[in-house]
């Protein structure tokens, strides 16, 4: 029988220097994460600007997870101390306009962190898939 | 009603053009109705003396203008401001987008503007004239005999009842007496909102910002919005026009825009004063400017010439994402 079940949509933007190679760890140590978690490689977290997350979320995205190197850790010095600043902004103002907070969430996973790669995306697939669909971000004009 | 006379003021503009000193002037003039006042450029005292206005419906800032009319004008320009103007014109210079040789700016102390909106609550519409005299407004109707005096105080423009400052903070020559930063409420809305629920703040703004209609007014009139390219223009995005859906369709829009001018923004309350829908945008304006104040500490854009905006700065110590709602929980 099959089973409808609701599979959230979560797109993790990782940073190629730690978390993209911390996903890769999880993927060499056999860790299991949902597949729901679809992750798009930058090359510093600072490349995500707010309208990436906003677009995510326009075009169907339940999750945005943005992952990056340790503050201190950055490839480039200080990119992540700019995410830092940015997406603390942006997420309070997601919030001021009612737009659950669970949503969005920044980590720091570094090369070496491949379990706390897997376990921060089952949680945050956990949490998310509580949630349940994302309707109040989302774009009409945007889905196909 | 405003200290400053009309005559005094294009006197000083007269003058400084007989004497060579400015070729331009960048002032107000009527547009379609009293209320209605248009940006313009004047280059002689006949044009000044016939077009030249001021009142308490001059409320535009013309920082901006002098981006591109500095340009196009191989004279100086002398542009008129009000006190809040002159922080837009501090975080212009700051971020290079005029000559500031090219300006003389004549810093003109300012009462208060008007907003049209609440005076249409009183007067309803119909509004042939508007007179400012003494403290009151006497506004003439196509229905009334009479003009309805409507005292200046009771129909001043949200932005001026929550006036943050009536100091000078550029110039070069200033009429009337230095003025005070003032302790302003300004925040108080902002508080309220994040009082609320997740929901009510979603159904609140989804009930403001689903009215409005993407004429990019906002964007356009906007100081701190002076790129040359702007991402909403983007044909490809699928997103560059107004919904056909009466729905919540542009919160992207709103916190973009916000976003983009966020550490910049100077709160000069133009985006809502031009908004044809009125919608309160100067409150995602002021919650960026709130949070960076309680994150990043106290930090006013335009204030200080060359001072370094907050998103372009960072600390080690800074707030994790995850943390500023239970911050601001706190707090509030």
């Amino acid at each position: 029988m099959q089973v409808n079940e609701y599979k959230p949509l979560i797109v993790a933007f990782c940073c190629n220097w730690c978390s993209y190679a911390g996903a890769d760890l999880a993927g060499n140590n056999r860790l299991n994460y949902p597949a729901e978690v679809k992750i798009i490689r930058v090359p510093c977290s600072c490349r995500v600007n707010p309208m990436f997350v906003l677009r995510a979320f326009q075009r169907g995205a339940d999750g945005v997870i943005i992952c990056g190197c340790h503050p201190g850790d950055c490839h480039y010095t200080s990119g992540n101390y700019f995410t830092r600043r940015r997406m603390a902004l942006l997420f309070s103002m997601l919030d001021y306009l009612g737009i659950e907070k669970e949503r969005t969430r920044v980590e720091w996973v570094s090369a070496a962190e491949g379990a706390k790669f897997a376990a921060t995306m089952n949680d945050f697939v956990e949490k998310v898939t509580a949630l349940g669909e994302n309707k109040r971000l989302e774009d009409l004009r945007c889905k196909k | 009603m405003q200290k400053i006379t009309r005559e005094q003021l294009i006197e000083k503009a007269s003058a400084l053009l007989a004497d060579g000193t400015v070729k331009q002037v960048l002032g107000w003039a009527k547009g379609e109705f009293d209320y209605d006042i248009t940006p313009a450029v004047f280059e002689s005292a006949e044009e000044l003396n016939a077009n030249f206005v001021w009142s308490d419906f001059c409320g535009a800032n013309f920082s901006k203008y002098l981006v591109s009319k500095t340009r196009k004008c191989d004279g100086k320009i002398l542009v008129f401001l009000k006190p809040c103007d002159t922080y837009s014109f501090n975080q212009l210079l700051t971020e290079h987008r005029f000559d500031r040789e090219k300006v003389y700016a004549v810093g003109i102390p300012c009462e208060g503007m008007a907003d049209i909106a609440k005076i249409k609550e009183i007067c309803a519409d119909g509004i042939a004239s508007i007179d400012c005299e003494g403290d009151a407004l006497k506004v003439h109707t196509l229905y009334d005999d009479e003009p309805v005096c409507v005292p200046a105080a009771d129909v001043l423009a949200e932005r001026c009842v929550n006036c943050k400052s009536k100091k000078h903070v550029a110039y070069d020559e200033l009429l009337g007496e230095e003025g005070e930063v003032l302790d302003s409420a300004r925040f108080d809305e902002v508080a309220k909102l994040e009082a609320m629920t997740p929901d009510e703040r979603f159904a609140f703004w989804q009930g403001e910002l689903s009215r409005c209609i993407r004429c990019n007014a906002c964007r356009n009139v906007c100081p701190a919005c002076t790129c040359e390219k702007c991402v909403f223009d983007n044909p490809n995005s699928g997103v560059e026009n107004k919904s056909p859906a009466n729905s919540f369709e542009e919160k992207m829009f709103h916190i973009i825009r916000a976003f983009h001018v966020a550490g910049r923004c100077t709160d000069c309350g133009e985006c809502s004063r031009v908004c044809p829908q009125h919608i309160p945008l100067h409150l995602l304006n002021r919650k960026f400017i709130k949070d960076i104040d309680n994150f990043y500490g106290e930090y006013q854009a335009g204030a200080e010439e060359g001072s370094r905006a907050p998103l372009v700065d960072y600390t080690t110590e800074d707030i994790e994402p995850g943390e500023v709602f239970d911050r601001r929980d706190t707090d509030a």
